[in-house]
């Protein structure tokens, strides 16, 4: 029979657990509340940039001279990945996913014979992925989504790729991420930043613009000069946003784990007391049978 | 045709001013233009300096910005940029530091991308002190 102290002493732990839980919860949701305000503000930025690339980039199709941010120089033999994950754990599958993700598509293009390169946001990517391709990992950014994502921060992260990339050590940039899909759903996207895919953005200028944009706009100075300016901050604006989302998922999943264990841990408490209370119940027949065999014998 | 054009003022971090304004002159590229309503449609550079907003004629706000962009068209003007700062909000000492610290990364700059974001950094921070000037 279970020792009644020992059922207690569990119970007891259980019930603390389960506050540390139901706390980190409610932490989470107030911090997804903020982190998606957050990713919202930031869309008009993201999205009249990529209307006005969307535009240039048109009257650049086929032609020759577009800038090698966009249209590549021409190579894809070295693969820079970048990484955005959390800093944290207990938020459920959100790191376990996208590093599974990642180490596939590791694996992929390095059995295809190209060289990879991986740059980390968030510690738990590192861990994810150091294990299996240690010596991919360029180097580990840290407590950058602490709370929040900062855009300065984005525009480093952009500065540093860029200058691997006209340095000619990468060819290709992909930024892989945890898509806010709501709050109990994340997605895991790869997003390619370089060269820059304009086919993710045209379909939303052509609903917005009927006629041929080329001829709506006058560019001031011409257009070569000013993709030449957009381009990059298009970079640290494309993962900007790529920190805010995974911010914001990366709550969403803790939150939603949270209330998973909190659940458990109830459950467990539950099914404990049930048999606490048995065993005393026993404890105490086992007593009253006692003393009334000992006062029928005198 | 409106007598108002609509001024949109983005930053990435959120958009900051969205409001109906009679005239609004920018700093572009190459060179200061003004916005009325039925501006031609044009797509431009932004260098650091400041927006005037206008209103009877008379400038009513004055934002520096950082760099970035406007898109015209004949009823909205939006500029993104990349830093925005109300003009009386600016701080001569703050400028003049970052003026310094664009100075010293200029001289450390060792490739050319460092060199160029140095210059433009340092040219964002002598637009700041000019700004606080006026």
């Amino acid at each position: 029979m279970p020792n009644l102290k020992d059922l207690k002493i569990r119970i007891d732990s259980v019930k603390s657990t389960q506050k540390i839980t139901s706390a980190m919860k409610m932490v989470a949701a107030a911090k997804l509340r903020k982190a998606q305000m957050s990713a919202e503000s930031a869309r008009p930025y993201a999205e009249r940039m990529e209307a006005m690339v969307g535009a240039l980039a048109k009257s650049f199709d086929g032609v020759d001279g577009a800038p090698e941010l966009l249209a590549g120089n021409g190579k894809d033999d070295n693969h820079l990945i970048v990484l955005v994950a959390s800093d944290r754990g207990l938020c459920g599958g959100f790191n376990a996913n996208i590093g599974r993700f990642a180490r596939n598509k590791i694996a992929e293009l390095q059995n295809a014979g190209k060289s990879v390169k991986v740059l980390c946001i968030g510690r738990k990517g590192r861990d994810q992925v150091r294990r299996q391709f240690g010596d991919t990992i360029l180097d580990t950014m840290e407590n950058l989504t602490k709370n929040g994502a900062i855009y300065s921060d984005a525009d480093d992260i952009a500065l540093r790729i860029r200058t691997m990339f006209e340095e000619g050590e990468i060819d290709v940039c992909t930024v892989i991420y945890n898509k806010f899909v709501s709050a109990i759903a994340q997605e895991v996207t790869p997003l390619q930043v370089i060269p820059f895919a304009v086919d993710q953005v045209e379909t939303a200028e052509e609903e917005t613009q009927d006629g041929d944009l080329k001829a709506l706009y006058e560019y001031e100075p011409s257009e070569e000069d000013i993709l030449e300016e957009l381009l990059p901050r298009n970079l640290s604006v494309q993962i900007f946003r790529a920190m805010l989302e995974s911010f914001a998922s990366e709550q969403g999943a803790r939150m939603a784990a949270m209330d998973n264990a909190t659940r458990n841990a109830g459950e467990m408490i539950d099914g404990l007391t049930l048999t606490y209370n048995r065993a005393r119940q026993a404890a105490i027949t086992s007593e009253l049978i006692e003393i009334i065999s000992g006062a029928e014998a005198l | 045709m409106t007598d108002k054009v609509q001024f949109e003022l983005v930053s990435p971090a959120k958009l900051l001013l969205s409001e109906e304004v009679e005239m609004v002159v920018v700093p572009g590229g190459e060179g200061d233009f003004g916005v009325l309503p039925g501006h031609t449609p044009m797509l431009t550079t932004v260098r650091p300096g400041v927006i005037d907003i206008y209103e009877n004629d008379k400038v009513v706000k004055s934002i520096f910005v950082v760099g970035g962009f406007a898109e015209v068209s004949e009823e909205r003007c939006a500029v993104l940029a990349e830093e925005a700062i109300a003009v009386e909000d600016l701080n001569r000492d703050d400028a003049e530091s970052r003026l310094q610290k664009a100075n010293d990364a200029l001289t450390a700059a060792d490739n050319d991308i460092a060199k160029q974001v140095a210059e433009r950094e340092l040219l964002a921070a002598e637009a700041m002190v000019a700004a606080c000037g006026a």
